[in-house]
């Protein structure tokens, strides 16, 4: 920065913090340094209880109540009716028979994707993370070519592929000069089902792999060396060696990418808006069409939904913070 | 030896080329075009003119039907390439189509109406960078409004953030006090709550605090981040007391020790914190969606994600658009790739 | 500059109690030190007087004000830190204006401050650099500027040489010295090494586990040391300390039977009672050659040290260091004849404390040999 805007910014951020001066000096005196601590954390703690813990409470409260206002104090209590209606199924496998079929697509769909999206994801981030241990040239260049779809907007991701998927898209280019027809890939329930498993993939693998990467270099590169000198084959090495030292970060890719994978909701709702049909429905995407772009806003089955959303990933978390502490 | 555990298992590469290291970097360069190609089709396509875009198959460079001004013509018409016959060669323009007859004209000399099948021409192509897709956003939509209201709340959501987190981290690290832990522990457990199950109660606080439809109903929630609060901490703890010590010999208020000795000094983990926020912010789109319902007030993401809907022909302002709002964060991710994923590796392995 | 007295100073962690009941007046302008071992308690004591840590009971009192409850920076003190604690971010100038504008000095006084405190540390070439540009000399005198700058009544200096290499110690220990003549301000040095204590101080407290052991100059405290601690701590080579039994206590004379040293004639301590056990010291320098005189020791000579100007004999049985001045002609393996003067002679009782006797002359210089 140049020396005059430098000082400038000096001198303008000087100005703006010295606002305060005086009452913060009244505040410490009264208070003594020990107390005047918690001014400091009283505007974080403030958003916090406002926005995080007080909506937990409230989440409660619409669960456990029924009608569609939006206030609190207007709403009528109706004890368990939300989630009864919630998870009232003829048959629990078959979505039809659910009063709120929706949801159970939703729940099933999730689950599909669940699994296979956080399992490939895995696949790929370790194998690119072991390809990039590697002693390869140029090694900084494609760790962070795998980590830029990661910074994108998750709207920006949707329509990256929506672009190349489309009737008339580079992909359906390809197809034709290769001799197939070309295909309607977001129309066809399974093609757009995979393709959100794809297009997640896509988006989040480089975070996963850079976190993969730094624990394969923590291994001490002697341990290897060791494991030559006891003349052990490749795949024993991997087997026995690499992959359990490896295993607390599996375990923390592994929790991570499930706790965001059942959450999965912006780029697939711009990429598919949840169809065709239900196909690509997800349980977060319930949420917000219950809750807020219905014609009539049901709170209180969006809240129920959440509360249920929120057992399943409080139970990954406490998973997560077992398995890491067990592992330390 | 050459199975394929050899790939999974080997840290060094060889001085001889292994097939393994074939394998290797061609998975790699694989990746790299999965990774950024389609980034760069998007780009190559956002400057095609409609009527470009509208071609199957698509093209990489901006190719589109070439047009020509003819006196007398009320329009541009489009122009064709003869193929075969006496007039193979030329390029001429299409009055009108009966048919499998078309008019057409020469543009050297308009007056006479030449007429030839439709299966001997072809539309003649010129390469044309189709500018006005950028130009026309910020004629023909709001496009300034959305612009200015992402950077609003990208700007002040960050300065915000890193005001209170610091000022939190401060406390947390320097000064102990009955319950410290306790908030420490605290906010740390807002890790677990992710956004999503809290949608409907933060909508229902945010209309009470008449925060709805306006710009600070989107910065206030969030601005509190656990993260921010973990990272400045763990970096201010590497600050001598000492010097805390020293500036409160010299008369200095806490809030004088926090702006002027503190703050400064942990300029390195505000630096990464405020890259974190402006891209978590920029990239924003449950939340602002819920929150914004004039369409005056939304962001980019939003702004895409409605016209997507609306305008399902008119991509090539759909794609200008993508392209301008993934750019600020592109530029951050060139300077400063190695940072950002030097301070994810090291957090993930903590 | 200020008066400081310390009356019934206790200090808890918790509890653990780690300073024991302190007590002591500091006059007026002089150089006192806080000399002892690690963790006698003088930083603690010395942050207490700050008031960089609370006082758990007792009183801090400078000028006849209770300062307890007063914050650090309005108790007129200024500290120089063990490791300086300078603001990195900031240049020298602003290192030694930061107190001065916190409580809004106007800027021209600011700057006349900063001048002086830098011509008289020779830093006015630096002002404009920052702390790490410096060497450690120059940073240490950053440090020292920053508390000139603030006029303070005490100067409070905790280890401020311990991060310097030896020859730099030996010119800033006079530097400070310097300082303290020129502005006659009251300092309070914190020092774990006893030569600093004895060539700077006016007046030195010894601390040992959280409790004072002696209060005085530095001569007193090693012509009369108060206890068998003190006796050993102040001055090098260490005391030589012997076990023995009082025989027998007439009115000018004691007579101790030491197992190391056989029969020793000591002079007269009023307040020993015969069958007491009692410690003997005697410095090496008070040791003297030869078999004149009363208490004669023979023991073979285990090792000879040369200095040029000085020279270091130790004996084997007994276990003696003797300090002689110039070159010595005793070597190794010589059975060596020392007599042990009995107005050079300390003698401690059960508990460590020295019992009274006649005033050490200061004409106990060390024998040539």
């Amino acid at each position: 920065m140049s020396g005059v805007a430098a000082r400038a910014a000096e001198r303008t951020y000087a100005a703006v913090m010295n606002v305060p001066e005086r009452p913060m000096r009244w505040a410490q005196a009264r208070m003594g340094t020990g107390r005047f601590a918690w001014l400091f954390v009283a505007p974080n703690l403030a958003i916090f209880g406002i926005f995080t813990f007080l909506p937990i409470a409230i989440d409660f409260i619409y669960a456990f109540t029924g009608g569609p206002e939006l206030m609190p104090a207007d709403r009528a209590f109706t004890g368990l009716a939300n989630l009864r209606e919630l998870l009232s199924c003829g048959n629990y496998l078959n979505p039809n028979t659910c009063t709120r079929d929706i949801f159970w697509d939703g729940v099933w769909n999730t689950l599909r994707f669940v699994v296979l999206q956080v399992g490939l994801m895995i696949l790929f981030s370790l194998i690119t993370a072991l390809v990039l241990n590697r002693k390869v040239i140029g090694r900084g260049f494609f760790r962070a070519a795998f980590f830029y779809p990661v910074l994108l907007s998750p709207v920006v991701v949707a329509l990256i592929w929506k672009w190349i998927l489309q009737r008339y898209g580079v992909l359906n280019a390809v197809v034709t000069d290769v001799g197939l027809h070309p295909v309607d890939w977001l129309l066809n329930g399974t093609s757009a089902f995979s393709w959100t498993v794809f297009v997640s993939i896509w988006a989040h693998m480089g975070f996963y792999t850079l976190i993969l990467l730094a624990g394969l270099q923590a291994i001490p590169a002697d341990i290897y060396e060791a494991a030559a000198m006891d003349a052990a084959p490749p795949w024993r090495t991997f087997r026995r060696i690499t992959l359990p030292l490896l295993m607390p970060s599996l375990l923390v890719v592994l929790v991570l990418g499930l706790i965001r994978a059942v959450q999965i909701f912006d780029e697939v709702y711009v990429l598919t808006g949840g169809g065709p049909g239900t196909a690509t429905t997800y349980l977060v995407q319930f949420i917000y069409q219950t809750g807020f772009a219905a014609q009539v806003r049901e709170y209180g089955l969006a809240a129920a939904a959440s509360l249920l959303l929120a057992t399943v990933l409080l139970v990954l978390t406490l998973v997560q913070l077992r398995a890491t502490r067990g592992t330390r | 030896m050459t199975t394929a555990a050899q790939l999974l298992t080997a840290r060094r590469g060889r001085f001889r080329a292994d097939w393994t290291d074939w394998v290797s970097y061609a998975y790699l360069i694989l990746g790299v075009i999965v990774m950024f190609g389609p980034v760069l089709w998007l780009f190559a396509s956002s400057f095609k003119s409609e009527a470009g875009l509208n071609q199957f198959p698509p093209t990489l460079l901006p190719w589109q039907p070439a047009q020509v001004q003819i006196a007398g013509q009320p329009a541009p018409l489009p122009l064709f390439h003869v193929l075969t016959g006496p007039h193979a060669g030329e390029d001429l323009a299409e009055v009108r189509r009966i048919g499998l007859m078309a008019q057409l004209l020469d543009p050297k000399s308009p007056n006479q109406v030449i007429r030839l099948r439709t299966n001997t021409i072809k539309p003649a192509m010129q390469m044309r960078a189709a500018w006005d897709n950028y130009t026309g956003l910020f004629s023909k939509f709001n496009f300034l409004r959305y612009l200015f209201n992402s950077v609003f709340i990208t700007v002040v959501a960050t300065l915000i953030t890193l005001l209170i987190n610091s000022m939190a981290a401060f406390a947390l690290s320097k000064y102990r006090f009955r319950g410290r832990d306790g908030v420490f522990l605290l906010m740390i457990a807002t890790l677990m709550i992710p956004p999503t199950i809290i949608l409907v109660p933060n909508f229902l606080i945010a209309s009470a605090l008449g925060l709805v439809n306006s710009l600070w109903g989107v910065i206030l929630p969030g601005v509190a981040t656990p993260t921010g609060v973990f990272l400045l901490r763990q970096y201010m703890l590497t600050l001598p007391d000492d010097l805390i010590e020293a500036a409160r010999m010299d008369n200095a208020s806490e809030w004088r020790i926090y702006w002027r000795i503190v703050l400064p000094l942990s300029a390195p983990a505000l630096a990464v914190l405020a890259i974190f926020s402006v891209m978590w912010r920029w990239n924003e789109f449950l939340w602002p969606l819920i929150v914004l319902t004039r369409n005056e007030h939304f962001t980019l993401p939003l702004a895409l994600y409605s016209f997507q809907g609306e305008l399902t022909t008119s991509w090539n302002y759909i794609l200008s658009m993508t392209i301008i709002t993934l750019l600020p964060v592109t530029i951050i991710f060139i300077l400063l790739q190695r940072r950002i994923t030097q301070g994810i590796a090291s957090a993930g392995v903590k | 500059m200020a008066a400081l007295s310390l009356r019934g100073v206790v200090k808890r962690f918790g509890t653990v109690e780690v300073i024991h009941n302190v007590s002591f007046d500091i006059p007026a302008g002089e150089f006192v030190v806080f000399v002892g071992p690690s963790g006698c308690g003088k930083s603690t004591l010395l942050r207490m007087i700050c008031g960089l840590e609370t006082v758990s009971d007792g009183q801090v009192v400078i000028d006849d004000q209770v300062v307890n409850n007063i914050p650090p920076a309005r108790r007129g003190l200024a500290m120089v830190f063990q490791s300086y604690a300078l603001y990195p971010h900031m240049t020298v100038y602003q290192n030694m204006a930061f107190g001065l504008e916190n409580i809004a000095t106007p800027r021209p006084e600011i700057d006349r401050r900063v001048d002086e405190a830098a011509r008289m540390l020779r830093l006015d070439q630096f002002l404009q650099r920052k702390p790490t540009q410096l060497s450690g000399g120059q940073r240490q005198r950053v440090a020292i500027g920053r508390a000139i700058v603030r006029e303070p009544r005490i100067f409070l200096f905790d280890e401020p040489l311990s991060n310097l290499d030896a020859e730099l110690r030996v010119s800033m220990r006079a530097e400070i010295a310097g300082l303290h003549r020129r502005l006659g301000t009251t300092m309070i040095y914190v020092t774990h090494d006893q030569v600093e204590a004895m060539t700077m101080a006016d007046r030195i407290v010894v601390l040992r586990s959280g409790s004072v052991e002696q209060v005085g100059p530095p001569l007193e405290l090693y012509n009369h040391p108060a206890n068998q601690f003190v006796a050993g701590f102040i001055g090098s080579p260490r005391m030589n300390f012997y076990e023995g039994q009082i025989e027998r206590v007439t009115s000018d004379a004691l007579l101790v039977a030491c197992p190391a040293l056989g029969n020793v004639r000591t002079d007269a301590a009023p307040s020993a009672r015969p069958g007491g056990q009692v410690t003997l010291g005697i410095r090496p320098e008070h040791v003297q050659v030869g078999d004149a005189g009363p208490n004669v020791v023979r023991g073979e000579v285990a090792a000879v040290e040369q200095l040029g100007g000085l020279s270091y004999v130790r004996l084997a049985a007994p276990d003696m260091t003797i300090q002689l001045s110039g070159q010595t002609a005793l070597a190794l393996g010589h059975t060596a004849a020392v007599t042990l003067p009995p107005a050079a002679i300390h003698v401690f009782d059960d508990q460590g404390a020295a019992l009274p006797h006649h005033a050490m002359t200061t004409s106990m210089a060390p024998q040539p040999a």
